[in-house]
């Protein structure tokens, strides 16, 4: 049974470099290879899931990226675009006919998008929102089982997701506010989580309790940690230890490494010892911030750093890994 | 802002044919020794360790004997903490610890104090009061998409105005994009120049010039989507503002000048992974487009590699083999070995990135720096760090 059974939003956060869109591409990926319909979205222009399967850039428009072979699960993918999203959302709710074109002539749609705080993210949300609750106003549009958001960083993600409190001051009552209300609804309820991404060191585990604090405070759903690019597990705790007492049998080392390797190991087991030190010291760092993650009190989640980068296969990798740990 | 500027949706730049070659080494010591540097940029994408760079920049300036003063935006806790500068007041602090004749002053922007005393200085004290109570200004002045850029500059034009400094390193807003720090004045500038700030402006002037068909139609459907108390809201504002915006376009484009001028560098921060170094090249190719002095290349994080290693594909036969004996020394030998050719794999890896980027970037000067176990947070960490930029 996966840990999020009835989540149908799930928003992905991180701090920058922790690979956050890798991160929701393969939770979106696991989701669908259940069989589900699911959408994937992108909301800063960054077209980076275009660039993580290899296809060309998305259009504001719900694209299917990936088809699961076995289950008939859908993948689609859409990068929401403030203006676009705004013009839709005018088209949709209000019959503004000429009035609408004139906005956009007049510069209200690139004024409300780039400059008016908060109201970009309202659009932003909002869009997304509009694709969990189909309604007939978007008639034909496709129901969705679940829908996977890359969302902004973790710095700002609170303030991204607090439409409302963004809002006040600005917009206290009309359409706008009771927008900023639906979405604010949706985003506080049980089908709504956000997870968080992180590395195992000191600064991104720090942003992430307190971008977990901060979320909890604002009421929003805490889902998961996960903590990515975690180093390889080839050395167990005895040969750690030992490698950082520097008590290592260099003779015996050197006996069995010339055993496999046609040529004279000695120059080389001393490389292989200092490698093997320092990775010893980082893990160790490591397994300190993983306690402090564990602190945090959240389901986690552990991805493996992978040495070829992230492409396809590797995505599909990384899927298998969250699967396997119950994330989808 | 005087110059045109292309948007980001723009040709790329470079030498169009070439083949890879070594890319030249950011001499770090001359350019900060050089006299004429009077102003270091460290820009780069997200999580790549700009702040790191650009406090361990300025502490190698100092005790080489310059007069420096670090403008940071949003350093972590506890390097604030070592630095002195956990408290948000807006104004340079100096850095004790600092060895040599040269010193060092450190200061975390507050992007609202910044907005509000440009407002202060532009306006009389009532209008000033009037302006800073508005809210949509309170809003525009705390999260106004591109804000925090535009306050870096206008604080980077004001502590070059003192004179109090021979040298300021900037550090720029985690953006999504490198590109928004140069991008802000000029949103700034289309904010003021827009159309539908003429728009709002129409009733204070004289509705007669602008009350056109779209006019009616555009202010119609603004009170009937966002209510007739927002417009009134940001009617206010824009009116209270406009006498201020010639001020406002003339500090953003003096710092953009700035920015431009000879004493300038730009630092631009990469990590060895494709989006970090994707975001150089288009920085770095912007630059070029705008005429702005590039110093050089930092590739941080790198992986490094001892000499007199294995290739990845002979430790991997030898971990086969080892794994099918059993013996504890195996095992160790195993681990070791494939620890080594996961090693030898990133280094590679991060080799053929740094390669493409000399291939499309030639002569771009470039210095890498080795992961560090730990984060940096005290001046012995940036001290460090500032001798593997350096190259010692």
């Amino acid at each position: 049974m996966p840990d999020w059974p009835d989540v149908q939003l799930h928003v992905v956060t991180g701090k920058g470099g922790t690979g956050k869109t890798t991160v929701a591409a393969a939770l979106a990926l696991a989701l669908a290879s259940r069989g589900k319909t699911v959408l994937l979205c992108e909301v800063e222009g960054r077209q980076g899931i275009a660039r993580l399967f290899d296809v060309a850039p998305l259009p504001y428009a719900e694209r299917r990226i990936a088809h699961a072979e076995e289950g008939g699960g859908d993948l689609y993918a859409l990068a929401i675009d403030p203006e676009e999203a705004l013009l839709e959302y005018l088209a949709m709710y209000y019959r503004l006919g000429r009035a609408g074109k004139a906005l956009d002539r007049f510069g209200v749609v690139e004024f409300a998008t780039t400059i008016a705080p908060g109201v970009r993210d309202v659009l932003l949300t909002g869009k997304v929102y509009e694709a969990a609750n189909r309604n007939a106003r978007n008639k034909g549009a496709r129901h969705y089982d679940a829908i996977v958001l890359d969302a902004p960083p973790t710095g700002r993600i609170t303030q991204f997701l607090n439409v409302n409190t963004e809002l006040a001051g600005l917009a206290r009552m009309g359409p706008i506010k009771s927008q900023a209300d639906a979405i604010t609804s949706l985003l506080r309820s049980s089908r709504t989580v956000v997870h968080l991404v992180t590395v195992l060191e000191e600064m991104p585990v720090q942003e992430t309790a307190d971008g977990v604090a901060e979320l909890r405070e604002a009421g929003l759903p805490v889902g998961g940690v996960v903590v990515n690019l975690v180093r390889p597990q080839d050395l167990d705790a005895t040969q750690r230890g030992e490698l950082l007492a520097g008590g290592v049998d260099t003779a015996a080392l050197t006996t069995e490494l010339g055993r496999v390797l046609d040529r004279d190991p000695g120059p080389l087991v001393d490389v292989l010892v200092a490698e093997g030190r320092d990775h010893a010291e980082r893990r160790a760092l490591e397994d300190r911030q993983r306690a402090v993650v564990a602190g945090i009190g959240v389901p986690t989640y552990e991805l493996p750093r992978l040495p070829g980068g992230v492409d396809l296969a590797a995505l599909y990798e990384l899927a298998d890994d969250l699967r396997d740990q119950g994330m989808a | 802002m005087s110059t045109p500027r292309a948007s980001r949706a723009t040709a790329r730049r470079g030498p169009l044919a070439g083949h890879a070659g070594e890319p030249p080494v950011l001499d770090v010591d001359a350019l900060l020794d050089d006299p004429a540097t009077r102003i270091v940029v460290c820009c780069g994408a997200g999580g790549v360790g700009k702040t790191t760079t650009a406090a361990a920049l300025g502490l190698r300036a100092a005790e080489r004997g310059r007069r420096v003063v670090v403008l940071t935006i949003d350093p972590a806790k506890r390097l604030a903490q070592s630095m002195g500068i956990d408290q948000l007041d807006n104004t340079p602090r100096a850095v004790s610890g600092v060895e040599g004749d040269g010193s060092l002053d450190a200061m975390m922007l507050d992007m609202k104090t910044t907005f509000d005393e440009v407002v202060e200085s532009q306006a009389s004290p009532q209008k000033a009061a009037q302006i800073l109570a508005n809210p949509f200004y309170v809003a525009i002045s705390s999260s106004f998409a591109g804000t925090q850029e535009y306050m870096a500059m206008e604080k980077l034009g004001q502590l070059d105005r003192t004179g109090q400094w021979d040298l300021i390193v900037v550090d720029t807003p985690p953006s999504r994009s490198a590109l928004d720090f140069l991008d802000a004045p000029e949103r700034l500038s289309s904010f003021l120049d827009g159309r539908f700030m003429r728009l709002l402006l129409a009733p204070a002037r004289g509705p007669a010039k602008l009350m056109t068909a779209g006019f009616g139609l555009v202010t119609g459907a603004l009170t009937k989507i966002i209510g007739a108390q927002v417009l009134r809201d940001m009617q206010t504002f824009v009116t209270a503002f406009d006498t201020l915006f010639g001020g406002f376009r003339q500090r953003a484009e003096r710092t953009f000048a700035l920015l431009q001028a000879p004493g300038t560098a730009f630092v631009v921060v990469a990590a060895p992974e494709p989006d970090a170094l994707r975001e150089a090249a288009y920085f770095v190719e912007r630059l070029g487009e705008e005429q702005m002095p590039l110093a050089g290349l930092v590739v941080n994080r790198a992986s490094t590699l001892p000499d007199g290693g294995l290739s990845a594909e002979r430790a991997m036969a030898g971990v086969e083999r080892l794994r099918e004996s059993g013996s504890a020394q195996a095992g160790l030998a195993a681990g070791l070995l494939a620890l080594h050719a996961d090693r030898v794999r990133i280094v590679e890896r991060e080799e053929r990135l740094r390669g493409r980027f000399a291939t499309s970037h030639p002569g771009v000067p470039t210095v890498v720096v080795p992961a560090l176990p730990a984060d940096v947070h005290d001046l012995e960490g940036l001290r460090r760090v500032g001798g593997l930029l350096a190259g010692d």
